[in-house]
């Protein structure tokens, strides 16, 4: 029994996937919402892992690779909105910034 | 697999007190080092020239008054000097001291662990050990603090980049990730090492080194005398020792890792046919002769004493490299020790001649400066690298 | 041995995540997901994938919350004020959640039920010189766009948190 199925990696991918969705869905903080993005991304890398360690295939980790490139660029970029948001508007809760709305 | 865990631990053991004491002596070997070049003594009274003196501070530090400040962040301000020297210490894990050794029939590596990806697990643990300062920065609810430590922190992982590409001009041309490989891969004596072909790559990780571990010239964010006392300025005792224990370990591992990245590790300058082994015992007898030369006349009282017992010791030392019994692993652990030791030299050196960077020097300096030139290098590396094989 | 290793770090992922969702300071989210982080690279390399795991770490733990926490402690960003929800989504949030991820957990199992069985050292092709060989051969191309994409990143980064010079 030192074995663990593989089924119980894609588990836990689904139910980390699952809260990401919900602190996106749920945060009012900009900050929390986006790494709420980021749990999400970490979530998936680790399905492509475990599917690369089944079908003994190196591929899924250079799909990782790329999914954390991207994500670090995103984080890059997605932070500095951040910082010019709330240059402009000194808040970083999400509802107030609603001035296109109608 | 029984015999393998109790090796480990007495392994384990056995490189947490030698490492935590060679900290402490280094920190007097700083201090005498720093006073010379200044022209003045250093640490003097507490025990003969002031060799007990890191007892004193480390009885000092153990026995103030451990003051948690009321407005802090209590769990981050609590952790943070526990994560600095979590990672520092972790890096040490795959540091390969020398080769084998055989103790009583069981023959192991002198290192804890050998990872395939041994370069990137360090660069792991000193990445991680960013997060012990910019928390304590934060924690400590206070301006100052504050600043250093995201200054700090800046800075660190502007300077990763130059480093990781200094690190990777030597990999390409050993081709393994692997510490005890490389080590391997460079013997042959000083023309194999990779520091003749790379000898902009070494300079370049030694600067981003300095600046890794908050060293003058790039000590700003921990400026005594400008940010007062940057990110640790509320920690006290113990806490204080913690953040002093992981910036001289920080500066152990980069040291070590320049060695066994540059400098070959624990491989001899020339080989032992041409008398390489005889140097150990060469160096301690002269520095046993000098010593008890000038217990002839010493200049102090003291000294009276102490000069001649150092002179015996240095000989007997000296006897103890010429025993064929333990040259199989004390030569190595000399020359790594030696080479590790010539580059912390240097890094004491330079914190007694320069003055620091401002800021936006430092970050101007890692970012159009030394990136630009790192990548150059590793350019010029792997077309040469393709081109000759 | 690779069970408990594996419960042990999956419950530190998995807490570690709800905290990132319910804690109000982003601090401490984000510390939460540096624990997520750290514990996925064990994860990784139970299932092999030693340079990913590397590479988790350094990138993503090391260098991506690093900012992070930049922009937190910049901002200066205070606890988060509770919202003004609803009676109802208040009682029925938490419980639904839980349905949803055990409903999850359930089809997931049904549909992997007697896969490949993972222990430490079953796959050995996720060394430096695999992924290398891999990333410089069969996906040369998307090497160059994502280094591509990386400057992008920088430039836009750097023009949007630029001060304006009046």
């Amino acid at each position: 029994m030192s074995e663990v199925p593989i089924s119980w990696f894609l588990t836990l991918s689904a139910v980390i996937f699952a809260l990401g969705v919900a602190g996106f869905l749920f945060r009012r903080n900009i900050i929390t919402v986006f790494m709420s993005i980021e749990l999400m991304l970490n979530a998936v890398n680790l399905t492509f892992v475990t599917f690369s360690y089944q079908l003994k295939q190196v591929n899924g980790h250079l799909f990782t690779f790329f999914v954390m490139v991207v994500a670090a660029a995103e984080a890059a970029v997605g932070l500095a909105i951040i910082l010019t948001i709330f240059k402009n508007r000194s808040t970083l809760h999400i509802d107030d910034i609603d001035s296109m709305k109608n | 697999m029984n015999a393998f865990i109790i090796i480990s631990l007495i392994k384990a053991l056995v490189v947490a007190f030698v490492l935590l004491t060679a900290v402490a002596y280094l920190q007097w070997v700083e201090r005498k080092v720093i006073a010379h070049i200044q022209v003045r003594m250093g640490p003097y009274r507490v025990g003969p020239h002031g060799l007990l003196q890191p007892l004193a501070d480390v009885i000092k530090l153990i026995t103030e008054e451990d003051l948690v400040p009321p407005y802090v962040n209590k769990p981050l301000y609590l952790f943070a000097p526990f994560l600095a020297v979590c990672m520092a210490l972790l890096s040490i894990a795959v540091i390969p001291f020398g080769p084998t050794i055989n103790v009583a029939g069981y023959s192991t590596w002198m290192q804890l662990t050998d990872l395939n990806i041994g370069v990137l697990y360090i660069l792991a643990a000193s990445s991680m050990g960013v997060y012990g300062i910019a928390l304590a920065g934060w924690a400590s609810n206070n301006k100052y603090a504050l600043l250093g430590g995201l200054r700090s922190s800046a800075q660190m992982i502007s300077y990763e980049l130059p480093m990781a590409l200094a690190i990777a001009s030597p990999l390409l041309l050993s081709n393994t990730l692997s510490l005890r490989e490389l080590v391997g891969k460079q013997a042959g004596g000083i023309l194999h090492w990779n520091l003749l072909p790379q000898i902009v790559a070494f300079f370049i990780f030694l600067i981003a080194a300095f600046a890794e571990t908050n060293r003058v010239p790039f000590d700003l964010p921990e400026a005594e005398n400008e940010l007062v006392a940057g990110f640790h300025v509320e920690y006290s005792s113990m806490k204080f020792a913690s953040f002093f224990m992981a910036e001289y370990l920080n500066m152990v591992t980069v040291s070590a890792m320049g060695t066994l990245l540059f400098l070959g590790g624990w491989d001899a300058p020339w080989s032992p046919q041409y008398g390489a082994n005889l140097i150990p015992s060469i160096i301690f007898a002269i520095s046993g002769l000098t010593a008890l030369y000038h217990a002839g006349h010493p200049a102090r009282k003291m000294d009276k004493y102490t000069f001649p017992a150092f002179g015996i010791l240095f000989l007997i030392v000296a006897g103890v490299f010429l025993l064929p019994i333990v040259q199989s692993w004390l030569l190595p652990l000399f020359w790594f020790c030696a080479k590790t030791g010539a580059i912390l030299f240097a890094f004491i050196w330079v914190r007694g001649t320069l003055p620091r960077f401002r800021y936006d020097q430092l970050m101007a300096f890692a970012w159009k400066f030394l990136f630009p030139v790192a990548m150059l290098n590793l350019l010029v590396t792997s077309f040469l690298v393709a081109w000759f094989s | 041995m690779d069970v408990i290793l594996f419960l042990v770090f999956a419950i530190i992922a998995v807490v570690s995540a709800v905290n990132v969702v319910v804690q109000t300071h982003p601090i401490s989210s984000a510390i939460s997901l540096i624990g997520v982080m750290g514990s996925l690279a064990v994860l990784y390399l139970l299932l092999g994938a030693e340079f990913i795991a590397a590479a988790q770490v350094i990138v993503y733990a090391g260098a991506v919350m690093v900012l992070f926490i930049f922009v937190i402690l910049l901002l200066n960003a205070g606890a988060e004020t509770k919202g003004g929800r609803s009676f109802m989504v208040q009682l029925l949030g938490v419980p639904l959640l839980i349905a949803l991820l055990g409903l999850l957990a359930f089809f997931v199992q049904r549909f992997f039920p007697r896969g490949t069985m993972v222990h430490f050292g079953g796959f050995t092709g996720g060394t430096a010189q695999a992924v290398g060989r891999a990333l410089f051969t069969t996906y040369l191309l998307p090497f160059e766009v994502t280094s591509l994409l990386i400057l992008i990143a920088i430039l836009g980064a750097v023009v949007l948190a630029r001060k304006e010079i009046d």
